[in-house]
């Protein structure tokens, strides 16, 4: 991994190929994009993860109230 | 009659630095449709996974920016989620793949029209291991809600998580006329 994150650009028309180290605008976008991406991952995870307590609860309380397991299953999976 | 054709009109192997960025600028109107063709390596492995996902951006508007997308993604054992994703689009191999590069294909019909512009994408990101989580692809169908013609592709490898397309990352871009 270069120190240095770079930017590689090849003109279509002169074939002409600049390489660059990336801009701080650049790279400050792209910490954004990751950190964005980041949020967006735990927030899913979360919700998940809330779901997931929530149907465990639900199944608890139907196999207090005495359904059998397939019972259970076949309303909540 | 039509003699449909498909020229090269640019390609590079990324050099021993990396690249966090690849842009393909300057592209000429003269065509039909434009197909990439994008065989990619990280050169890190941030998130601690066999692959990561890359992105795109058209005309310097910067990563996924008027861009929408329908996804189906794949992490190898079952579908992960159809939907609206967007940044989650294509995928590479990374570091915990010693020898794997990935494949990427892009296809922009019509790039000139003044019409906004559909984009689709196969992308796969490719692990001989035989445990975890073993692979990654996405089919996609992008929309770009913009009227002016495609002239520059940039491709985004999240330097900003500390990564960039690895050393003998290929990109080839091609125009296609209908006649």
């Amino acid at each position: 991994m270069a120190d240095n994150p770079q930017a590689v650009e090849v003109n279509c028309e002169t074939g002409e190929v600049v390489t660059r180290d990336l801009t701080a605008e650049e790279i400050a976008a792209s910490k954004k994009a990751a950190a964005d991406f980041a949020a967006k991952a735990k927030a899913d995870a979360d919700a998940q993860a809330a779901a997931d307590a929530a149907k465990a609860s639900a199944q608890a309380k139907l196999a207090a109230l005495g359904l059998t397991a397939a019972e259970v299953a076949a309303l909540v999976g | 009659m039509a003699n449909p054709t498909m020229t090269l009109i640019a390609s590079n192997t990324v050099g021993s630095g990396g690249a966090g960025n690849f842009t393909f600028s300057s592209i000429p109107a003269t065509y039909t449709d434009l197909k990439v063709v994008i065989s990619p390596k990280a050169d890190s492995n941030p998130y601690g996974e066999n692959f990561i996902w890359y992105e795109l951006g058209i005309n310097g508007q910067g990563s996924y920016v008027n861009i929408t997308s329908r996804d189906i993604l794949n992490n190898g054992s079952s579908t992960v989620s159809s939907g609206t994703n967007n940044s989650q689009t294509m995928f590479m191999p990374t570091t915990a793949n010693s020898n794997n590069f990935g494949s990427t294909e892009l296809y922009f019909p019509n790039y000139t029209s003044s019409n906004n512009k559909s984009i689709s994408v196969d992308s796969v990101a490719e692990w001989n291991g035989s445990s975890g989580t073993n692979n990654a692809w996405g089919l996609s169908a992008l929309l770009w809600s913009q009227t002016s013609t495609i002239s520059s592709l940039t491709f985004y490898a999240r330097s900003g998580s500390g990564t960039s397309f690895a050393q003998y990352s290929t990109f080839y871009l091609y125009g296609i006329n209908n006649s």
